[in-house]
């Protein structure tokens, strides 16, 4: 028995070892939001928050997550609206078939708030970080989007983190 | 993935009792086990899972400049300001490896430990001496231009993946190690990985039941250091070729220099025919390229990697142009 908070609700499930927290959340706690792209680290659709970090839970073992907190895009919603990076995906028209957003949002959640930590990236020059869109690239580069809409999700990361988006910058 | 036992130990021994079973192995991350389990690569009949054991975390010693737990995160890592101040070469290859969900997962002894990515080791339906000893190395005639230049044997000719492991080598980290019974010893990261020979099967000098419980940075040595990596997208994917520097300049002259190069070989290769020609000698390029051409004198290829002969020599080149433009700027 493995027992987790889950979106902020305590969860106790029983699963094989070889459960993935994917598999767990999708087909044991009907979370399907999280989304099963690679099932192997490689494309992100997975992206959930575990203790508030980011992870690919198709490579985290369900067994292994024993009083850890996680939270799914079901999880940032804010009263009975979509949270604040949702929004702003929707204002940018950042997606098309929407198969890799809720990893993409989970991820660009993250990535504001280790940017804010002040978390290095590999394009992080001097000690001073700052929310370019080079940065944005970078640290989301873990999230594929077969339809493409790496710019749009740019703009909507960029402009949920407080930074004027310029929509030719970069393109 | 075959059934295992998963087991969460909550000291160093009790996780070594765990790992005296037969076919146990330790799991860090998971981030290259899980899948490699996955893909019936690796197929352990327990798992040991090192989260519940205490390893200390960061210190900083007087012996050793820093000392960092096994399970320290590789995005921890990453970001510790003494490493971000002082042994900038291994904050930088850590950050160009992998992506945050990844680095948030792997650890600093894992990150060591990690499989090779050649194609053929993780396809079951290929021979491949290192995962099934004797079968035949289908590398040797496939497509192959992520394999080795250096080192390599008739038997196998993959590279090991990491990028932090070539940071360590070249900053001369040492990783302290624990056995059933409390035996303990110190190995040199330069020392850890084996070259295939005739058992690529064997990657490390370590046990099967040998757990890494930290890794020290000895006093940090200043100068200007520098992680470069070349690969076929600017981020997230691995070394083509990759050089770790730390390059000390003064009047004119090297007055330190390490190297080491990533995607090349079957372990991290510390460069130490380019080092021994570059001490003492002025900062050129002519240098930097007699350096570089020294390394390479016994590079060999038979297949598509033959391109990254030239490409390992002008990465060389290049991060120690960099480096030394940054020295005389300082």
């Amino acid at each position: 028995m493995t027992s987790l908070t889950i979106n902020g609700r305590a969860v106790e499930l029983d699963a094989d070892s070889r459960t993935t927290l994917l598999d767990a959340l999708r087909e044991h706690l009907k979370l399907t939001g999280s989304k099963k792209g690679c099932d192997h680290g490689q494309c992100g659709a997975c992206t959930v928050l575990l203790d508030g970090e980011r992870v690919n839970a198709c490579l985290v073992l369900f067994a292994g997550c024993e009083g850890q907190d996680v939270t799914t895009i079901e999880g940032l919603k804010e009263g009975d609206d979509i949270g604040a990076m949702q929004r702003a995906f929707v204002s940018h028209d950042a997606f098309q078939c929407g198969y890799c957003t809720p990893g993409q949002i989970c991820s660009a959640v993250a990535t504001l708030k280790e940017v804010e930590r002040g978390d290095a990236s590999a394009v992080t020059g001097g000690d001073q970080i700052e929310l370019t869109r080079l940065e944005v690239q970078e640290r989301m580069s873990g999230n594929l989007c077969r339809c493409g809409a790496y710019n749009n999700i740019v703009d909507a990361v960029m402009d949920a983190g407080g930074e004027p988006v310029d929509a030719e910058a970069g393109r | 993935m075959k059934p295992f036992q998963f087991i969460r130990p909550d000291s160093a021994d009790t996780a070594l009792d765990a790992i005296s079973a037969e076919n146990a192995k330790f799991m860090g991350g998971g981030t290259n086990l899980v899948d490699l389990m996955k893909l019936q690569v690796e197929t352990p009949d327990s798992v040991v899972d090192i989260h519940r054991i205490d390893m200390g975390g960061f210190s900083e010693t007087e012996e050793s400049g820093l000392r960092i737990g096994a399970d320290v995160t590789n995005t921890a890592l990453a970001n510790h300001p003494k490493v971000r101040k002082d042994y900038r070469v291994l904050s930088e290859a850590l950050l160009s490896g992998a992506t945050a969900q990844l680095r948030n997962r792997a650890t600093t002894g894992g990150n060591f430990l990690q499989r090779t990515r050649c194609y053929y080791f993780m396809d079951t339906t290929r021979p491949c001496n290192k995962r099934e000893p004797g079968s035949g190395c289908a590398a040797l005639d496939g497509p192959s231009r992520i394999h080795a230049i250096l080192g390599a044997s008739d038997h196998c000719i993959a590279t090991h993946p990491s990028d932090m492991a070539v940071a360590m080598a070249a900053l001369d980290a040492q990783l302290h190690t624990r056995k059933p019974g409390g035996e303990n010893r110190t190995i040199a990261a330069t020392e850890l990985h084996r070259l295939p020979g005739d058992t690529p099967n064997i990657e490390t000098v370590l046990d099967s039941d040998e757990l890494i419980e930290s890794v020290t940075l000895p006093q940090p040595i200043g100068g200007t250091h520098i992680y470069r990596k070349v690969r076929d997208r600017s981020s997230y994917a691995f070394a083509l070729v990759s050089a770790a520097l730390v390059l000390k300049i003064h009047d004119g002259k090297i007055e330190t220099v390490r190297l080491a190069l990533g995607g090349v070989a079957h372990k991290p290769w510390r460069a130490a025919k380019a080092e021994k020609c570059l001490a003492g000698a002025e900062a050129n390029d002519e240098n930097f390229r007699a350096a570089a051409e020294a390394e390479l004198a016994d590079a060999n290829s038979k297949g598509d990697q033959t391109f990254k002969i030239e490409l390992t020599k002008r990465t060389i080149v290049a991060a120690l142009s960099e480096a030394a433009d940054r020295e005389n700027a300082a």
